[in-house]
């Protein structure tokens, strides 16, 4: 017994031996900064005299802060309307993939998921100079045949155009792991639901979409990531549209403002800590949410 | 089975829409600067130059584009085998050992897959100041290398792909731990590490909020932050800007496309099984 509890013992610390390197680096690269920033945020700097411990008041500072607030509410809007559009997407196009309806199917799969393996940065450059009022070929077309040119980089429109770019960047992406999802489910089950009479339609309701629980709230925990933190996009269209994307429109374009032009890094690490909270909240909620409903 | 032409009409007109501004793209790496602003954004010009702008793209200012374009690679596929392989073995020792701690650790390490990049980056980006790494390429790699998303996908995919009874027989054959691991675990744990391996190389190879605030050296800028640069100068300050590099710029976007675009294409039956190990466990 003794002998048998003692050979355990060692193949337990081969397991820990084996995730040592990554969980140090962890630690290392991921605690740490998340530490330090924390530390960083109970300070501050002042012109008269130098750094001292604030406390929590960074935090107070960034709850009442308008420009945060403006920012936070700004990514909540793309979120509540970007993403149910993204997914509904992808799960349309996942399931028609999958129903063995379609001719190309191979084609139009990688096709539609082509945007993912291009940059941000150039995926923004590209519907930059699409949307441009001037030279885009929108804007061209629409004065060929004497309609207003559609001005979408101008303020109610901005929204709208960011959300478009990323949908296209990551509908194809959310669209492959809905479809690997698809693809893991037993054909058996396909048939003998086929031989009770179920349709392609009751198929797809009563057996793909709760087979594809897992995967839906795996993509739309990323989206909620993705949509809280985002950055590129705005950020590469300031540049054509300064006088629409200003320095806090978004929360994290904000955090990098005050890191890199207003010099506050004690502020910023508060932002930053306050955002990735959020983020870690809504997620949270959105995957309860997600899991009540399963169980009602 | 029967096919639907509706359902293949509809789905090859979504398939349009995300190949447009890929075809505007091409079409607009083809054009003179001159061209580019007097000729239609969506067909080829009378005088095509792709290969002209090509060649201006790589020498400009010295081969910088070059330059950029080593760098992304350097960092790219250093940061995905790296990321891969210290998930692969995290993954690996998570579920085929049980060891004290384990819980907890699983979970915060889980829980970090939803603190997301660019909210972490900042804080990095304090620290590395601190020590003297920001402006290297160590500020780009060492971040990259902490994939809590590959460490889960691993974790998950090494429960099936790795059968226990296998890893029994080698150890009564007398083969140490760290030998089992290379010599079997991994060939068996090959379609989740190239799965890995591509989503870090994406993620590494696409990345923009790091590399711009760690790198303010333009020799070691990725490709990304560098034609963020020449886009900044092509729009340039209201006065028309450099649109010379604009014609560079373009072509330059496309040629840092192709290579991702490559290498899904090559190597798409392993993403996407791995994809789906990872997709239906929770």
């Amino acid at each position: 017994m003794s002998t048998l509890s003692s050979t355990k013992d060692r193949r337990g610390s081969a397991g820990l031996l084996f995730a040592t390197p990554f969980l140090v680096l962890f630690v290392v690269l991921f605690l740490a900064p998340l530490a330090y920033a924390a530390y960083l945020s109970l300070f501050q700097t002042k012109l008269v005299g130098g750094t001292k411990f604030v406390g929590l008041d960074n935090y107070a500072r960034a709850v009442a802060d308008p420009l945060l607030l403006q920012g936070v509410l700004r990514v909540a809007t793309f979120f509540v309307v970007q993403v149910p559009v993204m997914l509904l997407l992808a799960l349309l196009f996942a399931l028609a993939l999958d129903s063995g309806l379609m001719r190309l199917a191979r084609v139009v799969r990688l096709g539609i998921f082509v945007p993912y393996a291009v940059p941000s940065v150039v995926a923004t450059l590209m519907w930059g100079y699409l949307y441009g009022p001037d030279y885009g070929p929108f804007a061209q077309l629409s004065r060929a045949v004497d309609l207003p040119v559609p001005r979408f980089l101008s303020e109610g429109w901005m929204l709208g155009s960011l959300a478009n770019v990323v949908t296209w960047e990551f509908v194809g992406y959310n669209m492959i792991i809905l479809y690997a999802a698809l693809r893991t489910i037993p054909g058996d089950l396909y048939e003998a639901a086929a031989m009770d009479g179920a349709g392609a339609w009751r198929i797809a309701w009563s057996i793909k979409l709760p087979a594809l629980r897992p995967a839906l709230l795996l993509t739309l925990m990323f989206s909620v990531i993705g949509s809280f933190q985002l950055f590129n996009e705005p950020k590469l269209l300031q540049a054509i549209a300064p006088d629409v994307i200003d320095s806090a429109y978004t929360a994290n374009l904000y955090a990098y403002s005050l890191t890199f032009i207003g010099q506050q890094p004690n502020y910023a690490a508060a932002v930053s800590f306050l955002l990735g909270l959020v983020i870690v909240i809504v997620s949270y909620v959105v995957l309860l949410t997600a899991n009540r409903r399963r169980t009602p | 089975m029967r096919r639907s032409t509706p359902l293949t009409i509809v789905m090859l007109a979504a398939l349009a829409y995300f190949l447009l501004p890929l075809f505007w793209l091409v079409v607009a790496s083809t054009k003179s600067t001159e061209d580019l602003f007097t000729t239609f954004g969506l067909w080829f010009s009378d005088a095509p130059q792709f290969l002209t702008n090509v060649g201006s793209t790589l020498t400009y200012d010295d081969g910088v584009f070059v330059r950029w374009l080593r760098n992304t690679v350097i960092y790219a596929v250093v940061s995905a085998s790296g990321a891969a392989l210290l998930a692969a073995a995290a993954g690996y020792g998570f579920a085929k050992f049980r060891f004290r701690g384990q819980a907890i650790m699983s979970s915060a390490v889980l829980g970090a897959i939803m603190v997301p990049a660019t909210a972490l980056a900042i804080p990095t980006y304090l620290l590395f100041a601190q020590v003297g790494l920001v402006n290297t390429p160590w500020a780009i790699i060492l971040p990259s290398l902490v994939s809590p998303f590959g460490f889960y996908l691993m974790r998950v995919y090494a429960q099936d792909a790795v059968p226990d009874s296998l890893l029994e027989a080698a150890r009564l054959d007398g083969a140490g731990e760290v030998r089992i691991f290379f010599q079997i675990g991994l060939r068996l744990l090959a379609p989740g590490l190239v799965t890995v391996v591509l989503f870090t190389l994406v993620a590494t190879w696409n990345n923009y909020f790091l590399p711009l605030i760690m790198l303010n050296d333009p020799n070691l800028y990725p490709v990304t932050v560098g034609l963020a640069a020449w886009s900044a100068q092509a729009a340039g300050g209201g006065s028309g800007g450099n649109s010379d590099i604009l014609a560079l710029l373009l072509t330059g976007s496309t040629l840092s496309v192709l290579p991702l675009m490559a290498a899904f294409l090559l190597l798409q039956r392993y993403w996407q099984s791995g994809l789906a190990a990872g997709s239906v466990k929770q």
